[in-house]
């Protein structure tokens, strides 16, 4: 069973503080969802709304096609993992899985099945008897969903829940929870502000800033078409740059970007009626070569950006070296390029290169 | 700090630490002992004593005054003021729970500013207050004049000199050291953990029963001996308020100092007194460390 989750048009205001702003929302029913965004942009508000801790200022929000804006949290078929665990700190782990199951009066017999399938479904078998001061950071995370995913609610709400897990564990627990998402279905709405956790868990993103949904798309669109600087920048890296229209026609847009150097992007990509714009292209998206031809890659001639840098810094990281190359024109990029033997090519602080960047991967961002 | 470790001489030498800590427990154990220890020895040994016909105190040996104390009469009384203390506990629980968990609840500033109104009565003298509770409730007083100018017309209440009055000021007397201990339990209470039980399912009501009442239970507990203990001790509220007419072990025991001039029978009442609250207390204790080791 699950259900799918609306917000229409919520604000919630502090006092005079927006948290949240003017929110619409569609999550389908047993989609993962991931909320990504930057510490107070408002994740938690959002899921608290959700959960019923806090009522709307303004605006809606319906579940599984009913409206539960001022239900009460018990009345909504909903479950959070909280950020700061809550776990009751007078029962044992066991009592603390069981307490859902006590309140929706399911049969003993059943109780002690599913609060031990939840148990080794977070590898805390054996832990029963334990009270969550006894237990580690990570152990109590783990407690604190097995408790919310042994009610079998429609949607679970889960704020950073694997925030505390060291990084092996933290993988294996993506992987378990992304694979027990599939298995039973249930719509996840998960807060987190790592993003490649967003990247490798979600069926669809959205970006918050300031409480505002700045972006909402799959992992991919999110990558490749980032929809606004904050967006571009904020997952991944990004080059950023300034620039100004000088011609269109079928073909393409041609811009100017403030050194002099002239680029050419999709013409359908550049919206209209607009002079200037903040063009975006990721790093490893900028071809880096000595040679002319290997930097033009395997691009056709009239969509592919040609011009010559100068590398300024460069960081080996092992599989992967990051480049800073300064054009003639005085422009700044960052590159990342597969390592030197992968790719034949020794880079070196100071040596001259030819850089290509395909038109399709100059992505122009919208302006708030 | 370092500066510090280092002037000082090191303290490897357990008989000088032993002798450190003995000197700086010395003005403790002299304040136990005077206090607590010599006066409770005098009442032990005063306890099987006789006196003479001028009340003076003989020291012989006699079990008698124990033997009297156990007496039907007194142990009823024993039992009477048992009644109030836990009625009085259990009454202050249930008006002091809510006002704790108002205070504990609220804002920081009006926080304190509440918490400064449960302590205010403590600034003037308890008897002050006591007769100022008798001023409301004798036959002419507050009370009875606020109920005469009501429209209904209710008549006098004689409430004075009852057992209601008795309980009216026991209650009042104690509620702060109810309130006190309950709000330091409500004010640890993490608020995320009530969101856990309602996110799991749990109306107010099992909210209130499941998680609340669990994780303030050491603060009723400590509220319920401070109010129990002395409530069955007193003899001020049941001499002024009851008028004397429905005496507590408090009274009887001070009746002996006094009136009666009997320090030996008095002493042997207050010993079994002590013994009654080593129990409760130890009971209370157990009931506290079960708690503690639960949560
Ligand atoms: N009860 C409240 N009263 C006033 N302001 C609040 C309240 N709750 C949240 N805020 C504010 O709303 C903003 C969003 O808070 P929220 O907890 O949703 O952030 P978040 O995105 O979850 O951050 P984090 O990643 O650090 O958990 C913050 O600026 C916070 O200070
Ligand atoms: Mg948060």
């Amino acid at each position: 069973m699950s259900a799918k989750v609306e917000l229409c048009g919520v604000t919630k205001r502090f006092g005079a503080f927006e948290a949240v702003s003017e929110v619409s929302l569609e999550i389908a029913a047993g989609e993962f969802l991931t909320l990504l965004g930057p510490s107070g942009c408002g994740k938690t508000t959002l899921l608290r709304l959700i959960a019923g801790f806090e009522q709307p200022t303004s605006g809606t929000i319906w579940l599984g096609g009913v409206e539960v804006t001022h239900l009460p949290p018990y009345r909504r078929p909903v479950n959070q993992v909280f950020q700061s665990y809550a776990l009751f700190p007078h029962l044992s782990v066991w009592e603390n899985v069981a307490f859902g199951l006590r309140m929706q009066r399911v049969p003993a017999a059943e109780v002690t099945d599913r609060v031990r399938q939840a148990l080794e479904l977070v590898s805390l078998a054996g832990f029963d008897a334990r009270r969550p001061q006894e237990l580690s950071g990570g152990q109590k995370q783990r407690v604190a969903l097995a408790r919310a995913l042994v009610c079998r609610p429609q949607v679970l709400l889960l704020d950073e829940p694997l925030s505390a897990l060291d990084a092996k564990l933290r993988q294996a627990m993506q992987l378990e929870l992304k694979r027990l998402q599939r298995q039973v279905g249930i719509t996840f709405v998960y807060v987190t502000h790592d993003q490649e956790e967003a990247l490798t868990m979600s069926d669809r993103i959205a970006i918050v800033n300031r409480g505002r949904i700045e972006q909402f798309g799959s992992p991919h669109e999110i990558y490749h078409r980032p929809a606004t600087a904050f967006a571009a920048d904020f997952i991944g890296q990004a080059n950023l740059l300034d620039t100004r229209l000088i011609a269109a026609d079928g073909s393409g847009a041609r811009v100017r970007l403030a050194g002099g150097l002239e680029l050419v992007l999709r013409a359908a990509a550049w919206p209209a009626g607009v002079e200037t714009a903040l063009v975006s292209i990721r790093p490893e998206k900028v071809h880096v070569s000595k040679s002319k031809s290997r930097a033009q890659s395997t691009f056709a001639e009239g969509e592919t950006n040609m011009f010559e840098a100068r590398i300024e810094e460069e960081v080996f990281k092992g599989a992967t070296d990051h480049l800073i190359l300064a054009t003639v024109a005085g422009t700044r990029l960052s590159a990342v390029v597969a390592n030197e033997s992968a790719l034949g090519e020794i880079f070196h602080a100071g040596d001259r290169v030819f850089c290509g960047l395909h038109a399709d991967d100059l992505v122009v961002l919208r302006v708030n | 700090m370092t500066a510090g470790k280092e002037a000082g001489p090191p303290v490897t030498d357990r008989r000088t630490a032993g002798w450190r800590a003995w000197a700086l427990l010395a003005p403790m154990l002299a304040w136990l002992m005077l206090f607590i220890v010599v006066p409770t020895a005098v009442l032990l040994v005063y306890s099987f004593c006789e006196r003479d016909e001028l009340g003076r105190v003989v020291y012989t040996f006699t079990w008698d005054n124990y033997q009297r104390a156990f007496d039907p009469i007194y142990v009823r009384i024993f039992g009477r003021s048992i009644g109030y203390a836990t009625l009085t506990a259990a009454i202050c629980i249930v008006a002091g729970f809510p006002v704790a968990c108002y205070i504990g609840r609220a804002r920081e500033e009006l926080r304190d500013r509440l918490l400064l109104l449960v302590m205010v009565p403590f600034w003037t003298s308890f008897l002050i207050r006591t007769y100022a509770w008798i001023t409301i409730l004798k036959q002419e007083g507050l009370l009875n004049a606020v109920l005469r100018s009501l429209p209904f017309g209710a008549g006098p209440l004689d409430l004075l000199y009852t057992p209601v009055a008795v309980m009216i000021g026991l209650v009042y007397a104690y509620l702060p050291f109810m309130i006190l201990p309950i709000y330091g339990s409500v004010e640890k209470l993490d608020g995320a953990l009530i969101e856990a039980a309602h996110d799991l399912g749990a109306g107010p009501l099992r909210v209130f029963s499941s998680v609340i009442i669990p994780l303030t239970l050491p603060g009723i507990a400590a509220g319920t001996l401070l109010v129990f203990v002395p409530s069955i001790a007193m003899f001020a509220i049941t001499d002024l308020m009851g008028g004397a007419r429905v005496p507590l072990i408090g009274n009887v025991i001070q009746n002996q100092f006094t009136q009666a001039r009997d320090w030996p029978f008095g002493a042997a009442l207050g010993v079994v007194f002590m013994a009654l609250f080593a129990v409760t207390y130890w009971i209370l204790l157990r009931f506290r460390e079960r708690e503690e080791a639960a949560g």
